[in-house]
């Protein structure tokens, strides 16, 4: 605005060089501007991974890699025996559940939304879906609590116990006494909170599926499902494991609602009814109480998590690049 | 870290108090707060200043006390003399409570059943699995006990409950005190862990055949199934706030420095094993006096007209002899 008002005041005969180096000047100040808001990204996630490093390094120097594959978690011990692998394998399985579940469903949805909704119902369906995005982790926690703890303990889970009852390892995996509070309960609750990503990304991608793909599919006599299966999946795939991989980082950082529902015990019992607890579970609920190297040892525990973090995305990164590779031969 | 947590607490007091210039200043337990409350608002109808206190847990508490963002830290597990010389605070017990354990089996009502600590200790130990074991049968001759898995609750975060509930089972059983010890946080053997003493009555209150503990007043509120124990004197004790007393008054505080004193396993008939204190913490030569003397007088104000308030909330007030005890240590080691 200041440069066009300045030009209407210069008017005749208008002075060329002072124009330009008025737009120059606005460029570079804007130039500096952006490069800064950049920066201060790069000097934010610096200063968060110093500050775990440096919070970490007596649990680091304590423990050494042992901290990995230790079980014992025992801060009140002389001296604290401290072991992450309790969480690490909460946060795996949880996440592992609620993605089994999450993606079929998820894509379903989207599949549902984008090819064989009537159009009356697929403003209610997908406004439905964001709102269930929108709802705070909280209230999934309490949910689960009241609501579906109950259903899982006394009816659900009762019933899978009784079904593999003797069965070698699933008899583990489904094995009893039932609980409200347990891994699969919160990878349940996990893949109702992540289902929203999957879909809303899903449906935004297929949308950008060009029509005359899929009409020349449906020409030569395909089914929609070999329509889906063969055009509109492999058109979108990048966007759909973007979407996939979202969804992952939510469930594997989610804290409120887990925190509520898994137990937060740090044994590993082989059962998936069994209580567990989570990276991040477990420091919401031991960090205000903790000290010294129990509390340094919470710190380390965050810092695996960004690690643990930071290698799906790039794994989810190098996968993408491989597959796009791959297509363009 | 510890210099960011100070900035974090200080912007946080800054926030909370540049309104009110001349509020005290108070963080830690979350065992205290209720009747801490209560306190601060009849001393803010009285004196118009107000106490601004933050129920963030005990070791947090400590901590800000350490860092002197706050003017009074409360903690439910007491500093050890030693402790409390290195860092030049002056402590005392301002309050007592009650910790019960609660349990959730049909048709057993609240006081039916009766454990004894080494019992309990099994139990959350997982050497006592099921609710109809001998050890139980045998305190409740009477009471028909289903054959059901018995879930254990405790809590998740580290707490001053638990720190009293665990060292009243290292009292009464040595497997306790060799297999787990006591402490804010602990390493169980069994059971689910749920947040806050709200976390473990939602959980025994809603799931059947689980046992947990909670303060009392919780246990009261929720109308939970609370049990009998066996006390020191090997006398069948109910948790009501005559048994409460009976373990305050035995408790020897005259001559433990510091007032280092945990209230479990207290000798006498009618003493309720498991009570526990919350201690508050003050700079003996702060850096700002004048808060000093004002938070003193909440204090002041607190023991010589909060006993009732503190009873109204299943609170047991300190004996009188024990007032008079913390107001010669208040003139003798709080500097004006």
């Amino acid at each position: 605005m200041a440069v066009q008002s300045d030009l209407m005041e210069a008017a005749e005969p208008y002075d060329r060089a002072k124009a330009l180096s008025a737009f120059k000047l606005g460029d570079v100040t804007f130039y500096w501007i952006t490069r800064l808001c950049a920066i201060s990204v790069l000097l934010i996630l610096g200063g968060i991974i110093i500050s775990l490093i440096v919070g970490a390094w007596p649990a680091m120097k304590e423990y050494g890699f042992a901290f990995l594959w230790t079980q014992r978690w025992a801060p009140s011990a002389d001296p604290p025996v401290l072991g992450a692998l309790g969480p690490i394998y909460g946060t795996l399985v949880t996440s592992f559940i609620a993605m089994l579940i999450a993606i079929p469903v998820g894509i379903g949805i989207a599949i549902f939304l984008t090819e064989l909704c009537p159009q009356m119902l697929r403003r209610p369906i997908g406004i439905a879906i964001e709102l269930l995005a929108g709802i705070p982790s909280i209230i999934y926690g309490m949910w689960g609590f009241f609501v579906l703890g109950p259903f899982l303990a006394y009816t659900f889970q009762p019933f899978m116990i009784s079904l593999f009852d003797g069965v070698p390892v699933l008899g583990t995996i489904f094995g009893g006494p039932p609980s409200y509070l347990s891994l699969f309960n919160a990878a349940l609750i996990l893949a109702i909170m992540v289902l929203p990503f999957i879909t809303a990304i899903s449906v935004d991608v297929f949308k950008t599926v060009p029509p005359v793909l899929k009409e020349a599919a449906y020409g030569v006599g395909c089914t929609t499902w070999e329509v889906v299966r063969n055009v509109v999946i492999p058109y979108t795939r990048v966007g759909v494991i973007g979407g996939i991989m979202l969804a992952l980082g939510r469930a594997l950082g989610e804290t409120m609602a887990v925190t509520f529902i898994i137990g937060n015990s740090f044994r590993i019992s082989g059962s998936i009814f069994g209580p567990g607890t989570t990276i991040s579970a477990a420091i919401a609920s031991e960090f205000a109480e903790s000290d010294g190297l129990h509390q340094s040892g919470l710190i380390l525990l965050g810092l695996l998590l960004f690690v643990l973090t930071f290698f799906v995305l790039a794994a989810a990164r190098l996968m993408l690049m491989r597959l796009e590779k791959k297509a363009g031969n | 870290m510890n210099f960011i947590k100070a900035i974090v607490a200080a912007g946080l007091v800054a926030a909370s108090t540049s309104a009110f210039a001349a509020d005290i200043t108070g963080a830690g337990s979350t065992f205290i707060f209720p009747v801490l409350s209560k306190w601060a608002d009849a001393y803010k109808k009285e004196t118009t200043s107000g106490v601004n206190y933050q129920s963030i847990g005990s070791g947090a508490g400590i901590k800000q006390i350490q860092a002197n963002t706050v003017t009074f830290g409360a903690t439910d597990a007491p500093l050890k003399a030693e402790q409390l010389e290195k860092d030049g605070f002056a402590q005392w017990p301002m309050i007592m409570g009650a910790i019960v354990p609660v349990v959730n089996i049909d048709g057993i009502k609240p006081g039916d059943m009766v454990l004894d600590g080494d019992t309990l200790a099994k139990i959350y130990l997982g050497t006592i699995t099921k609710w109809d074991d001998a050890a139980i049968k045998k305190l409740n001759p009477k009471l028909e006990l289903p054959s059901a898995a018995i879930s254990v609750v405790h809590r998740a975060d580290g707490s001053g409950t638990t720190f009293n509930f665990t060292d009243y089972l290292a009292k009464v059983s040595a497997d306790w005190k060799s297999k787990v010890g006591s402490g804010t946080a602990v390493e169980w053997p069994v059971g689910v862990g749920a947040k806050g003493n709200e976390g473990v009555s939602g959980n025994v209150g809603q799931a059947k055949n689980t046992i947990g503990y909670v303060e009392y007043a919780y246990a009261k509120q929720n109308k939970l199934t609370y049990t009998a124990l066996v006390n020191k004197a090997g006398k069948t004790v109910q948790p009501a706030t005559e048994a409460f007393q009976a373990a305050a008054s035995n408790a020897d505080w005259a001559n433990a420095p510091g007032y280092y004193l945990i209230l479990t396993d207290q000798p006498g008939d009618k003493s309720w094993p498991i009570v526990a204190s919350t201690f508050i913490l003050m700079h003996k030569d702060a850096t700002d006096k004048a808060a000093s003397q004002e938070a003193i007088k909440f204090f002041k104000f607190a023991f010589s007209k909060g006993g009732k308030m503190a009873e109204e909330l299943d609170y047991i007030p300190m004996p009188d002899a024990v007032v008079k005890l913390i107001e010669k240590t208040w003139a003798a080691d709080i500097k004006s």
